[in-house]
């Protein structure tokens, strides 16, 4: 007989099939899989649920063209490096998911694919003012309790576009770079690729050789040569000590946070792709896309102004370098410092375009992504829906993001970084896990403290 | 940067700068001015109140400002024109900017001066070609800087003031503007 009512039985008969497990993870791409080499070398038992298949986005969400922007020899993961015959190359986006595949089997990581999670949510919602007991984690039929939930669910899953896009006359396509595959998809005519990161200059150079005319509408972005002083540029930023900065110690973490990806592309020739490649190319460039008004694109005046912020900041990026090389005795090892040709400004000056002419057939938002918390039922997100968080560490006891930009230092933006991350927070998710569990009812039976790990 | 060089208070600016992070709505600001035309093309504005921070504010006085066209628009030339006042708008802001960034990251500035030099085709205006655009083609601006700083140093400033400058970003991109009779 059922004492309780009918919600209670219903409770009782669910927590029959609640699996439990000390940790869950969310998402299996590197940062998750990482995550999982590092609790399985604490014999922390965990589940790593994966909506897809390991290493999905890079299968799914890429286009067809795509390469790694870090070179092969420094595409490494907790135990985990790059073996062929080629260091200096940049792994395509196929080479990649076996990369990872192989990473994952090598970590035996227990991955759960196709698996969905709809809702995490604390244990006891509310009435424990934080200390909570665990999280409940729903993913279809399934309802997995734990202590720890590591959301490692990636910082691009759905594209931001901005709110005019509705304004664009609907003869025009319109597409992200998440539904671009290759630029003989689109339609015949001019391109306007929107955003000049990595991505927006790889796309707006690859759909000019294929003959269409294109203009790249230029935000704030991040110059960089692909080699410097004959070595690869990320080969600095790494040996240099630039990505062993802390979130803790950078000044405005928010921005370093939202920096756009750096224009570099990963390709066999190694070759830089910057505005001024992208303009010797044919590309129009045209400033920051900033309203449609009587179907023209409305483009910023300002566009010599982010030249010149792009310009400065590569200086001083190059300056730390050649103090770097200088002081540490290595000069004799590189070529002679360079200092890069000025972005040119273009003689004449795209301030309009007529969307309604004709003349533009496609617009391909290259505008940045945002991540997708929508299942997320733990207060942990700010005013923007953006993670809040201290190194990965939320306010939610137990509740950890990791595989962020500038995470824990501005290397957690690359493959690379994901190593010291996700051993960090692991090291910081095994201590929460070694304090004294709440009990479950407010019958305080003393129990004893630091009673270890559960399910071990 | 605990001593203060250029005279703007950079440590209140970034207080209210996390303040207002967390309460948007007192970030909320109205700047007003009325007109009064006068004769001819000669119009009189005046400026004084504005509100932000949740009330009603006001400038310690008010400012009287004359617009006229030039003599050789056949006009009174009794203040400067409109479109001038756009260049008076774009230096103050700019230069403003170029002293809160060198304060903040603690350069001593001697002397910040700059020409302004908007090229206006009067055509627009005059209806003699539809081809021609009523405002400005373009503008350029020329600052001559003196500041304990390296030439890159004193780029960066300029660059960083227009990054924040409200006047360089009202007059670069496209503002929504309603115009109606009461």
């Amino acid at each position: 007989m059922c004492r309780y009512g009918s919600t209670n039985c219903e409770r009782r008969r669910r927590e029959a099939t609640i699996e439990r497990f000390t940790v869950v993870v969310i998402g299996a791409g590197h940062a998750g899989l990482a995550a999982s080499h590092f609790l399985s070398q604490r014999s922390i038992d965990h589940v790593v649920l994966e909506r897809g298949e390991v290493a999905n986005s890079w299968r799914r969400e890429r286009w067809d063209s795509f390469r790694l922007l870090t070179p092969n020899w420094l595409s490494r993961l907790p135990g985990w490096s790059y073996s062929g015959d080629d260091p200096d190359g940049y792994m395509a986006g196929c080479e990649l998911v076996s990369f990872i595949e192989g990473f994952a089997k090598a970590a035996r990581a227990p991955v759960r694919t196709g698996v969905n999670v709809t809702s995490v949510r604390r244990a006891r919602p509310g009435a424990d003012g934080g200390n909570s007991a665990g999280y409940r984690v729903l993913a279809g039929e399934t309802e997995i309790a734990c202590r720890a939930v590591i959301i490692a669910s990636g910082a691009c899953n759905l594209p931001s576009v901005p709110a005019f896009a509705s304004a664009v006359p609907g003869a025009v396509t319109q597409l992200t770079s998440f539904d671009y595959r290759s630029a003989g998809d689109l339609p015949d005519g001019g391109v306007l690729v929107v955003g000049a990161s990595a991505t927006g200059a790889q796309l707006a150079a690859e759909i000019r050789r294929s003959g269409r005319p294109v203009t790249l509408s230029v935000g704030e972005h991040v110059r960089m040569p692909r080699l410097y002083r004959g070595r690869d540029i990320l080969w600095w930023m790494d040996a240099a000590g630039v990505w062993d900065q802390r979130y803790d110690e950078i000044e405005d973490l928010d921005r370093a946070r939202r920096l756009p990806s750096p224009q570099l592309v990963g390709s066999p020739s190694r070759e830089t792709l910057d505005l001024n490649a992208l303009a010797s190319a044919g590309v129009e460039l045209a400033g920051r896309w900033a309203a449609v008004r009587d179907g023209r694109a409305l483009f910023s005046g300002g566009l010599r102004n982010v030249f010149s912020l792009a310009d400065l900041k590569l200086e001083r990026l190059l300056g730390t370098f050649d103090d770097w090389a200088r002081d540490t005795g290595r000069d004799a090892g590189l070529g002679p410092p360079e200092r890069l040709e000025p972005t040119r400004v273009p003689d004449a000056k795209r301030l309009q375009l007529d969307l309604r002419s004709g003349s533009v057939r496609t617009v391909l938002w290259a505008t940045g992504f945002r991540p997708d918390y929508r299942w997320l039922d733990v207060p942990v997100l700010d005013d923007k829906g953006r993670a809040r968080h201290s190194g990965g560490v939320t306010e939610s006891p137990g509740l950890y993001f990791l595989g962020l930009p500038v995470l824990r230092r501005r290397r957690s933006t690359f493959l690379c970084g994901i190593e010291s991350d996700a051993g960090e927070v692991v090291e910081h998710l095994a201590a929460h896990l070694t304090r004294p569990v709440p009990p479950a009812r407010p019958v305080p039976p003393a129990r004893p403290a630091g009673s270890g790990l559960d399910g071990t | 940067m605990a001593t203060v060089t250029n005279g703007v208070n950079v440590q209140a600016l970034l207080e209210a700068r996390d303040a207002l992070k967390a309460s948007p709505e007192a970030a909320q600001f109205t700047w007003r001015a009325s007109s009064k035309w006068n004769e001819g093309v000669h119009t009189t504005i005046k400026v004084q109140g504005f509100s932000g921070l949740g009330a009603e504010q006001s400038h310690q006085e008010e400012s009287v400002f004359q617009a006229d066209h030039p003599e050789v628009l056949a006009a009174t030339d009794n203040g400067i024109t409109p479109i001038e006042y756009l260049l008076v708008g774009l230096a103050s802001c700019l230069s403003a900017g170029v002293a809160s960034v060198a304060e903040n990251r603690g350069i001593k500035l001697r002397s910040v001066e700059a020409t302004l030099e908007g090229s206006h085709d009067i055509r627009g205006i005059l209806g003699a070609d539809s081809d021609v655009r009523n405002g400005f083609n373009d503008i350029k601006v020329t600052f001559h800087i003196d500041a304990d700083a390296s030439a890159q140093e004193i780029e960066a400033l300029v660059a960083q003031s227009q990054k924040r400058s409200a006047v360089f970003d009202a007059i670069t991109n496209p503002t929504d503007v309603t115009v109606e009779v009461a």
